[in-house]
């Protein structure tokens, strides 16, 4: 069995939990075994339902109001136990914020090894291997394990959704052996940042800055342009970052967050080592640069050489028109 | 204040990677190893908190002999202490090993510590899974990904970046925590740390030391290839004028790319 921790936040499950557990289910599939998923926290058994759908055949419900809020110590005990009672054959998460946070710590309380940030899952005479990104996605590594059961996080925006629209299966409550001893670091409240907006690791689309935006100001230009564009979020370079011109949470590449995207944008960025390690994955990249030489070009699908505030406004314009079409 | 930062020597992030693949490593012939960036905010957290409330910082590097480099580094930033872990070992981007000797390490000989910080990962293996490993291992409170923290008597406080937003999480110590940019902007040497660390001796603990066998720590996952991803393939380039360009952008993306 494949056993895939499934995130909600206020009430909803996450797409990248939907995609782990898509990718399990074809894993699965392979291995002619089932797929199940876990629900972890309070009130959360509606939500099982929709996870049928994208291949879980039964789901586990570990439903305690102690773990209404998300506390790593405490959740590591509670799924410790699910696993020791249900001997999966691997555990997959969503290396999303919590995904790497939770899954080493329950990596260390079962002493197996735990492979981040998986691109892809193959099955290899009849055994998981993983391929990671390593060093921001200059190399990739192909790992094996030595342990059981196997464990991952996978990459969100990587693994496609399953397109079966119906499914039913099984609803499974167990109970939870956290106690209050075992919640040595549960989240208190949670400060949104001020207009929050998608942050890069989620968005479809991304409108990034460096250099050549040269004041923070000219930021609003891309937020403008990211805003007529649907799953969108904007991006920066470290140099725009560490200028000052934009919180870090936006930066892209080896200091900052490795992005795949459908459709990347890099409007006055040179394309630094690393921070095309960053972005290289993304589906399509658009570069717009004043400089013909700037080696972002050389890892763009298509660019134009030009001055990136004559080009957005017309940019902004013409996709209101064809995505209004 | 006892706190103990944990750091590691990497390639810098303008480093091209190369691999030897009769060995599934990394080439360090030519390289630039640095301190891990996210480690330079650690060893600058750890500073603060003792120029705030006294105490005591001890650096420790799980590595080989070369790791003394950045070791001196983080006693010229003004650390009082630091320690090698001798493990000559090649990288094996299994975190539970190195997890287990920082473990054992603060199980055997260093009982008495109020904060452990990391970086919130390598740069390189990527991983960000060793401060939450040694956490379990243990039964500490743990805040990753840290980009506020705050320390009064036994309890602490921090804001653990997450998508679009920031969790903030009160603990008791002693407590795991690692570093995020933007917690702090960590100093330079100075010319006089520079001469004070070049004195310092750092004492080397081998795995032996800690009463530690190959079997114990042997890593649970294995390499079997690294490859260089396939290069882009070049696409167009223009440079029409801007209006028509956005034209032959969005052209693109709707008929050719078809992402829109």
């Amino acid at each position: 069995m494949i056993l895939v921790y499934i995130e909600e936040r206020e009430g909803k499950v996450k797409k990248y939990s939907l995609e782990a557990l898509s990718e399990a289910k074809r894993r699965a599939d392979e291995l002619k075994t089932d797929t199940c998923a876990v629900l972890l926290g309070h009130d959360i058994e509606g939500l099982a339902a929709e996870l049928f759908p994208y291949g879980a055949s039964k789901v586990y419900i570990l439903d305690n109001p102690l773990l209404g809020r998300y506390s790593p110590s405490g959740f590591t005990v509670a799924l410790a136990s699910l696993i020791e009672e249900t001997a999966p054959h691997a555990v997959f998460f969503a290396a999303s914020s919590l995904g790497r946070d939770l899954a080493p710590r329950l990596a260390g309380r079962l002493g197996v090894g735990l492979a981040s940030d998986c691109i892809k899952i193959e099955v290899e005479a009849d055994k998981i291997q993983v391929v990671r990104p390593i060093f921001a996605g200059k190399i990739l590594a192909t790992l094996s394990f030595r342990s059981s059961p196997v464990m991952a996080t996978l990459r969100p925006n990587i693994f496609p959704l399953m397109e079966s629209t119906q499914g039913s299966g099984e609803v499974v409550r167990k109970d939870v052996v956290a106690g209050e001893d075992d919640i040595k670091d549960q989240v208190g409240e949670i400060l949104k940042e001020e207009g929050a907006e998608l942050d890069v690791t989620e968005a479809e689309i991304i409108v990034s800055g460096g250099r050549g935006m040269k004041e923070p100001e000219s930021f609003e230009l891309l937020k403008e342009l990211a805003s007529v564009l649907p799953h969108a979020a904007v991006g920066a370079s470290r140099s725009a970052v560490d200028s000052g011109w934009i919180d870090h949470q936006h930066q892209v590449g080896q200091t900052g967050k490795t992005v795949s995207p459908n459709l990347y944008f890099a409007f006055g960025i040179s394309g630094a080592i690393q921070h095309v390690a960053g972005m290289s994955s993304s589906k399509v990249i658009i570069a717009v640069n004043k400089d013909p030489e700037a080696p972002i070009f050389k890892v763009a699908d298509f660019g134009i050489v030009g001055d990136l505030f004559l080009v957005v406004p017309h940019l902004k314009n013409e996709l209101e028109k064809a995505l209004s079409d | 204040m006892n706190i103990f930062v944990f750091v590691k020597r990497v390639p810098d992030t303008e480093s091209k990677i190369k691999v030897d693949n009769s060995k599934n490593q990394v080439i360090e012939e030519g390289l630039n190893f640095v301190l891990s960036p996210y480690d330079e905010y650690a060893v600058e957290e750890a500073l603060k908190l003792r120029e705030a409330h006294g105490g005591k910082v001890t650096v420790l590097s799980v590595g080989s002999n070369e790791t003394n480099v950045i070791l001196k580094k983080c006693l010229a930033m003004g650390a009082d202490e630091a320690v090698l872990i001798q493990d000559e070992k090649p990288e094996s981007y299994d975190a539970m090993r190195v997890g287990k000797i920082i473990a054992k390490l603060l199980k055997s000989k260093y009982t008495d510590y109020h904060l452990l910080l990391f970086g919130k990962q390598s740069m390189g293996a990527d991983n960000g899974q060793v401060p939450a490993i040694v956490a379990e291992l243990l039964s500490l409170p743990q805040v990753n990904v840290v980009t506020k923290l705050e320390v009064q008597g036994t309890k602490g406080m921090a804001h653990r970046e997450i998508e679009g937003a920031s969790e903030k999480v009160e603990f008791d110590l002693p407590a795991v925590i690692s570093a995020q940019k933007g917690l702090n902007d960590p100093r330079y040497e100075t010319l006089k740390g520079i001469m004070m660390a070049k004195k310092k001796e750092i004492p080397v603990i081998s795995l032996q030391d800690l009463g530690l066998n190959e079997e114990e720590i042997a890593p649970q996952m294995e390499v079997v290839k690294m490859d260089v991803p396939p290069p882009r393939e070049v696409g167009k380039v223009i440079d029409d004028e801007p209006e028509e360009a956005a034209k032959k952008l969005v052209a693109f993306l709707r008929e050719e790319a078809k992402v829109l």
